[in-house]
């Protein structure tokens, strides 16, 4: 088709198009940014609010709880130790019912546009701050939905029979029964305290969600602002009763995607990244201008049997299956070598764990043997559940379980590999319809019965924790034993009997304790690891 | 005209009542409970799980629960979100900004482009342009979207240093948000110019891999359309008339060949307004599309209900933006209609 020299003229609007491109890119490049001394973390994902009685989630933690807030006893920094917090010392009666908080004096609270406080951190404050949880008729109980997931799941509602103000700066806490880990779950942050002076005060402007969006603590950050799914906002706060901050501004820039939080890291988007991906890990270490720091986790990786279905009824098929896997193979493939093998159902880390329990050795030959004296020498077909999201624990679902298939197919064992998205999965898999199950904890206080009761006692069967579906009297009874007495070592006694019990059993079969990783630039000082997994910015800070 | 807008006008209230019952009964029809989800791996007790969907108003039969909603949705309240505990008419509209910027500046970089190109291709039939813009649109429609995106980043934001990785705005600027976009917003503050150069940065990247797409679309799409129209009978004679090149392309064939190129913009606003996730993702762009994604994998219902309903209506709108415009290139088509 001829139609003339002036169909040129098209390629004229593309050079224009072109040379304003080019400009248009020049004009950019050439404002630069001057940075504060800001300290800018790279989160893994959006807090679902600012409040943490309402969530279960680690991002709304390290948002709220963390920074924001404090408990009346603390997890000891990089431990799982508990230290005094707003409480300065607490004492427990000789029943063990009864816990008393003596509060620490002098405690600020925060103030935003909406709110000065007029007086410090007093009893009426821990009062407010439980019994919107536990008191179905109190004025702020059924704000922002009233769900107190964690408070609800921890049974805290009938551990505690009543909250008592002796003056004050003391409070007494009663227990319906005997709860040794009572303390450390004071810790966690549910337990978090709130200013009922500031809920007073937005109830009566007929605006009490104000206190769940607009947070006012004690902690060492003053929340600032909120841009939904893209960055938080806080400033150091000067009052804080353990000193001011290092850093005079902490950002969270939301960045979900773990490879895009590796690359903002090197061009020094941010300073610290939540959770960089095991491949990334090596390339991490690689780069001068990144350090990488790891610690042990808090956390097991397993796979369930479910004891009340087929052949897992029979515990010498639970022990076969656990001789078929190759364990030592998962760790180099599925955790890159980031992760130790787990012997028992609770990570060495906490106290009480049994270290002269040694997990099944891997031997296929054995494993045919077993399999033929419960009746199943030719093996027998049944199905795994894959997990379906990527955690710390199992890094890769699918992958581990192809290589399990894998293993089980030579003591003649026939794995079809299943999978749901994750609230089917968690669905099925709490009426007991597996088979296998792949599952993992991470601990949410470092007291032994938050793994041992929480996963594996009988009452755990019906709340849907227990994915074996595992009741044994004997182990049940010394959990709970153990739950009612506050001597140490009688308890240290009583749970290494429990794990002797589960070795026997063999209703899980135990994978890894993967270790926790975080990423940083190299200015960064001050920063440590927690065995939760959880950040704390109050001593960090930047050269 | 006007009877024509009405008559659709109306035909959008069966629309939306549709979208929100579809809505409404798939994600219920998935198994996946949101109270269990929010637990995860640890459980509850029956009771306290039974408590908690009843707080939720998720026990009730579900024709009383989607009765509930209809009747608070026309009251203008789509409820409150399960796991943000916020009204989910505010979780939309604090995001959608943000999409619709995004999406924006994607449409028309990719129009102003896609559309010359098209037209060059078209003309130049089967020379090494034409070729080129066929081959380039074919890799531009198939590329994974993921890869294209990281691909970018390394390149111009670790290896070049010219854009920034992801985020809409430098955390060192802080903008208070007035109309929630932020090419007006970094304008409004005290920072102004220099703010809002920032956040012509930050969509620099974004918007090419979202508009990467609808580009190459575009192309293709306005390159068959002015071909076929081309080779019309009447574009021969108005040739032989001896218009001049401008006046037959651009008043007498590319007027016509603009009705398929119009509805494929129609569609693209669509699917730029919704099928952003994988853009927003790699970005960490705070736009509806991821956020839809992370309420149907928490079985978050009012946001499922609600952002549907919100982007149903958003869409019928642009869909019967589309329609008037047919009948503004092709005054034909009032009669028909």
């Amino acid at each position: 088709m001829v139609l003339g020299s002036g169909w040129d003229d098209g390629g004229k609007v593309m050079k224009i198009t072109f040379v304003f491109s080019i400009l248009f890119v020049l004009i950019l490049m050439t404002v630069q940014v001057q940075a504060a001394k800001t300290f800018v973390y790279c989160s893994e994902g959006s807090p679902s609010g600012f409040n943490p009685q309402l969530a279960t989630d680690g991002p709304t933690f390290n948002a709220s709880s963390h920074a924001i807030y404090n408990t009346l006893v603390e997890f000891k920094s990089g431990t799982t130790e508990v230290e005094a917090g707003l409480a300065e010392s607490w004492s427990i009666s000789k029943d063990g019912l009864t816990y008393i908080f003596k509060l620490r004096k002098g405690v600020q609270f925060h103030s935003n546009a909406l709110f000065k406080p007029t007086r410090n951190f007093n009893a009426d404050d821990v009062l407010f701050s439980f019994n919107r949880q536990r008191l179905s008729n109190h004025p702020y109980n059924k704000i922002s939905g009233g769900n107190y997931e964690y408070f609800a799941s921890m049974d805290m509602g009938k551990i505690i029979k009543d909250i008592v103000k002796k003056d004050d700066m003391t409070v007494e806490f009663h227990l319906s029964q005997r709860e040794a880990p009572f303390l450390a779950n004071m810790a966690m942050d549910f337990a978090s305290i709130f200013s009922s002076e500031y809920a007073d005060a937005m109830l009566k402007a007929k605006t009490p969600e104000k206190v769940d969006t607009d947070p006012i603590g004690t902690g060492p950050f003053v929340f600032k602002s909120y841009q939904k799914d893209t960055l938080i906002r806080y400033t150091a706060n000067p009052d804080f009763f353990n000193g001011k901050p290092k850093i005079d501004k902490l950002v969270f820039s939301i960045t979900p995607d773990a490879s895009v939080r590796f690359q903002k890291l090197k061009v020094g988007e941010c300073h610290l990244i939540a959770e960089p991906a095991p491949q990334d890990i090596d390339s991490m270490k690689s780069n001068n201008k990144i350090r990488v720091v790891e610690t042990e986790g808090l956390n097991v990786g397993y796979l369930a049997f479910n004891t009340r279905r087929g052949p897992f009824v029979k515990k010498e098929v639970r022990e076969a299956l656990n001789m078929a896997f190759n364990r030592k193979a998962y760790l180099e493939a599925i955790y890159m070598n980031r992760a130790v093998l787990a012997q028992n159902p609770m990570p060495p880390t906490i106290w009480s764990y049994n270290e002269k329990i040694k997990g099944f050795d891997y031997n296929p030959e054995k494993a045919k043997q077993l399999l033929a004296k419960a009746g199943y020498p030719k093996g027998f077909e049944t199905e795994m559940w894959t997990l379906p999201v990527s955690r710390p624990y199992n890094p890769s679902g699918k992958k581990m379980g192809e290589m399990m298939q894998a293993d089980l197919a030579k003591i003649g064992v026939k794995v079809k590999l299943v999978s749901f998205d994750w609230p089917t999965y968690l669905e099925k898999s709490r009426k007991g319809e597996h088979q296998m199950i792949q599952m993992g904890w991470i601990g949410d206080n470092g007291d032994p019965d938050n793994f041992l009761n929480m996963l594996l006692s009988c009452n755990s069967v019906t709340s849907g924790s227990n994915l074996a579906r595992w009741c044994n009297k004997k182990f049940s009874s010394l959990v709970e034993m153990a739950k009612q007495t506050s001597d140490i070592k009688k308890r240290t006694e009583l749970y290494k009997k429990a794990q002797e019990i589960f070795k026997e059993e063999a209703p899980w079969a135990t994978l890894a304790y993967a270790r926790v990783f975080r990423a940083m630039s190299v200015d960064v000082v001050g920063y440590q690891l927690q065995p939760f997994g959880s950040e704390l910015f109050e001593k960090v800070d930047l050269k | 005209m006007l009877f024509v807008f009405l008559r659709k006008f109306l035909l959008v209230i069966p629309t939306l009542i549709g979208a929100s019952l579809i809505a409404f009964a798939l994600i219920r029809l998935v198994p996946g409970d949101p109270v269990l989800n929010l637990l995860g791996e640890r459980g509850g007790n029956p009771q306290v799980v039974a408590e908690m969907r009843a707080k939720l108003g998720i026990d009730k039969p579900l024709a009383e629960q989607y009765w509930i909603f209809l009747k608070n949705a026309l009251h203008g309240d789509l409820g409150d979100s399960i796991v943000s505990n916020r009204p989910v008419a505010e979780e939309f509209w604090s995001r959608f900004p943000a999409t619709l910027e995004l999406a924006g500046v994607s449409l028309v970089w990719s129009i102003l482009l896609g559309l010359p190109l098209g037209i060059l291709a078209a003309l130049r039939r089967n020379s090494a342009l034409d070729y080129s813009v066929i081959g380039v649109s074919l890799i531009g429609y198939s590329m994974p979207i993921f890869w294209w995106g990281l691909i970018l980043v390394i390149v111009f934001s670790v290896q070049l240093g010219w854009f920034p990785v992801s985020g809409r705005l430098s955390v060192f600027f802080e903008v208070p948000p007035k109309t929630g976009f932020l090419l007006v917003d970094s304008l409004l503050s005290e920072e102004g110019w220099s703010a809002f150069v920032d956040a012509v940065k930050h969509l620099v990247l974004p918007s090419i891999v979202l508009g990467t797409i609808p580009l190459a679309v575009m192309a293709r799409m306005t390159r068959s359309s002015l071909l076929e129209v081309l080779g019309e009978d009447y574009v021969r004679t108005a040739k032989a008339k001896g218009l001049s090149w401008f006046r037959v392309v651009y008043v007498h064939a590319l007027r016509n060949a603009l009705i398929p190129i119009v509805t494929v913009v129609g569609l693209m606003v669509g699917a730029l307004l919704t099928g952003a996730v994988l853009t927003e993702t790699i970005f960490s762009w705070p736009g509806i599309g991821r956020w839809l994604v992370k309420s149907v994998e928490a079985r978050d219902y009012p946001v499922i209900q609600g952002g549907v309903l919100y982007l149903a209506f958003l869409i019928v709108m642009v869909n019967l933006i589309v329609d008037l415009t047919y009948l503004w290139i092709y005054p034909r088509m009032r009669s028909r209609t």
